[in-house]
């Protein structure tokens, strides 16, 4: 036995010694938990949240603005290159931008703007603005939700300074447990980072006055798309 | 850290003087306290949800075994590692050996109580490894190598001045009180470490079941950040973090920013499930959960398992009358206001910290914010209690106690008692409606006036109204 299995017998030895069930009790426990763990169930989902689509959508809207992100509706996927050109002169910043290598956003047709200077990878500490894709919006707190994968990379949204993110429309769910189902249907076992994210970062650890960019990106832009169909 | 809890009297007293602290801790009641009843009023299933919360945190404290297993289990599938610790020690000699084994020199830690509670900084120092705090609240007190005030910000106490000042001296950049290029200069620092650490430590506000996932909550972006540049991950916890599923996570979230805060949902909630995938452009190699016990078995089944509910969002502070006059480290230890008041004791021993149960009005604020419903005056009686028997308290006190208690068991003495007591005093303080001085009771009477008894006893009036009744 290592060490490691000798600590871990004897502080489950102490639990159980403070439980002591009976054979009984133990196998009733045992089923209870193996259906909590294997077929979790939503406890109580609050009402606001449970809209039709537009509302989701309307009130995702409010409550992202709400804690100071930008949110912007577009048609079409190829809307995305001039509104995060846009975004960039808005806010002054040069026209460069590191965007996640995944599909969808590679197709989006960047060519569309030439002065864009864009690379699709990582963030490293040099990019002052990132764009990715995120898995699903929900609606009840404004929260964007980004599952980690090759072509998502998770920095993309916290090294930079301003952290552009785009959201299909359709995926906008009401409750996070909404949001998490699909991500089970889809994926099974969640992927090593899920980042559910509420506004850009902020603190209020000097004299509880509230001031964003702590660490993460100071400006949060989120683009939502209603077809993200290439081309 | 060693406690100094003993001394809360004195350091209450000099925190009451504190122009400072006080000007800090006036912003409690503006902010948070009235944010978190803002919140609830927003959200018309909150009390609901405080009910599942504690529901869901019972469920899992009645079958930990079962639940560490699992989580374990999952971790593993998952390519991470567990460690189990049980006591300090044995954590901070885990956290050093996974440190060594990464070479490294320099390691970035987002908030942790646990690490505070373990004393993982000054064990990393002596082991010549670099801890660096990147919350800005736990950066300012490294900085200034201070225990943390306060469960949700560690730097409560400071007005902005005093950040001004010791980032003057710190960073070596003209002074601004300007918070914005405070938090900026902050920033920048910062940003250099991330990319420097070798090992990136964390706190979690859960570990679940059902996925082997660790959850971080914070505003800043800085656990991301902490657990995304470095080659290793240490995730530090303790074993009452552990709950069944993710729908359960998301109830005691829903309750948590708002608690603690006052918002919808804090910035950034980060799930995080083993090490980086194949293809993964980011994310560490390695992953590690401490799991340590320090005692908390221990409470399991005893009369303070309600405490092990709770997931340290800071509203018992930040309503409570004693905490908002005196401040955080006025308790003398890692854990501080009502909750701490609980765990010091248990932590560090009632011999060294009975002055905590004690340092309340038991006038039920905390329990009645607490998202997770723990009857914290409740359980400060059990240590007054406890105190009681060890013998832990003056002579006088005990007397004192003791004669009240001969008194209370014999309600025909106690009514004349009190009839000749409230007799004398309401003739005497007949003139002036209060006392500026009083013989036994200089306690009170130093700090402010005692009103005068009215001449009768609430039994006597009774008594007459019930006889003039028609």
């Amino acid at each position: 036995m290592s060490d490691n299995e000798r600590r871990r017998a004897a502080i489950l030895g102490r639990l159980r010694d403070v439980y002591r069930r009976s054979p009984e009790d133990e196998a009733a426990a045992i089923a209870t938990v193996e259906q909590r763990v294997f077929h979790p169930a939503p406890n109580l989902i609050p009402a606001r949240g449970q809209l039709d689509l537009e509302g989701r959508i309307e009130l995702f809207t409010t409550m992202a603005r709400n804690v100071q992100a930008e949110v912007e509706r577009l048609p079409r996927l190829a809307d995305v290159p001039a509104a995060t050109s846009a975004f960039l002169r808005r806010h002054n910043l040069p026209q460069k931008l590191v965007v996640a290598p995944d599909p969808v956003l590679q197709g989006a047709g960047f060519a569309s703007q030439p002065l864009l200077r864009l690379r699709f990878g990582d963030a490293d500490q040099h990019d002052g603005a990132g764009l990715t894709l995120a898995f699903a919006g929900i609606a009840e707190t404004g929260t964007l939700m980004l599952c980690s994968a090759a072509e998502r990379p998770t920095l993309l949204a916290f090294l930079p300074e301003n952290s552009l993110i785009v959201l299909p429309s359709a995926r906008v769910f009401g409750a996070y447990e909404q949001a998490w189902q699909e991500l089970r249907r889809e994926q099974g076992r969640p992927p090593r980072s899920v980042n559910f994210i509420t506004g850009p970062s902020r603190t209020g650890d000097i004299a509880q006055r509230l001031e964003l960019g702590a660490h993460g990106p100071r400006r949060l832009a989120i683009l939502l798309v209603d077809d993200l169909q290439a081309g | 850290m060693q406690p100094t809890s003993l001394a809360f009297q004195s350091k209450a007293a000099a925190a009451l003087a504190d122009p400072n602290l006080q000007t800090a801790l006036g912003g409690i009641k503006t902010g948070w306290q009235r944010g978190r009843i803002l919140a609830a009023e927003r959200l018309p299933e909150f009390e609901q949800l405080r009910d599942q919360a504690r529901d869901i945190k019972n469920h899992a404290l009645a079958n930990l075994d079962f639940y560490l297993e699992a989580f374990e289990a999952r971790v593993l599938d998952a390519g991470g590692q567990v460690h189990w610790a049980r006591d300090a020690a044995e954590a901070r000699r885990i956290v050093q050996e996974i440190c060594e084994s990464a070479d490294a020199k320099t390691v970035t830690k987002s908030k942790s109580m646990i690490a505070e509670e373990i004393g993982l900084n000054d064990h990393l120092e002596a082991a010549g490894i670099t801890p660096v705090e990147t919350d800005l609240g736990e950066y300012i007190i490294q900085l200034r190598k201070e225990p943390p005030s306060h469960l949700v910000g560690p730097a409560v106490h400071l007005t902005k001045d005093q950040v001004a000042d010791l980032f003057e001296q710190t960073h070596g950049l003209p002074r601004t009180d300007d918070p914005t290029e405070l938090v900026g200069q902050a920033r920048t620092v910062l940003r250099q470490k991330y990319l420097q650490a070798d090992v990136g430590i964390t706190g979690a506000n859960f570990l679940i079941a059902e996925t082997g996932s660790a959850i971080t909550v914070t505003n800043e972006g800085n656990a991301e950040l902490t657990q995304g540049l470095p080659k290793v991950h240490v995730v530090i916890a303790s074993l009452e973090k552990v709950i069944p599923s993710m729908e359960d996570a998301f109830t005691l979230l829903r309750v948590l920013a708002r608690s603690a805060t006052g918002q919808e949902f804090s910035a950034y909630t980060t799930v995080m499930t083993g090490p980086k995938r194949p293809g993964d452009l980011d994310g560490p190699e390695q992953f590690h959960v401490v799991l340590l016990d320090n005692g908390r078995t221990g409470m399991i089944g005893s009369k303070f398992q309600d405490m092990l509910r709770c997931i340290r969002c800071g509203a018992c502070m930040n309503n409570c009358p004693v905490y908002l006059a005196a401040g955080g480290h006025a308790y003398g230890w890692v854990y501080v206001g009502p909750m701490g008041s609980v765990l010091t004791p248990q932590f560090v021993g009632i011999e060294s910290a009975h002055t905590l149960p004690n340092a309340s009005t038991f006038c039920g604020r905390c329990e009645e914010v607490c998202p997770v419903r723990i009857p914290l005056p409740n359980l400060m009686r059990h240590w007054r209690e406890e105190q009681f028997k060890r013998q832990l308290m003056p002579s006088t006190v005990r007397q004192g106690l003791g004669a009240w208690g001969y008194l209370a068991r014999r309600p025909a003495l106690y009514r004349l008692a009190t009839r000749l007591a409230m007799g004398v005093l309401g003739r005497l303080g007949k003139k002036r409606g209060r006392f500026a001085r009083l013989p036994l009771a200089e306690g009170w009477t130093v700090s402010r006036d005692l009103p005068a008894p009215e001449g009768r006893t609430f039994m006597q009036q009774w008594r007459q109204r019930q006889r003039s009744r028609p």
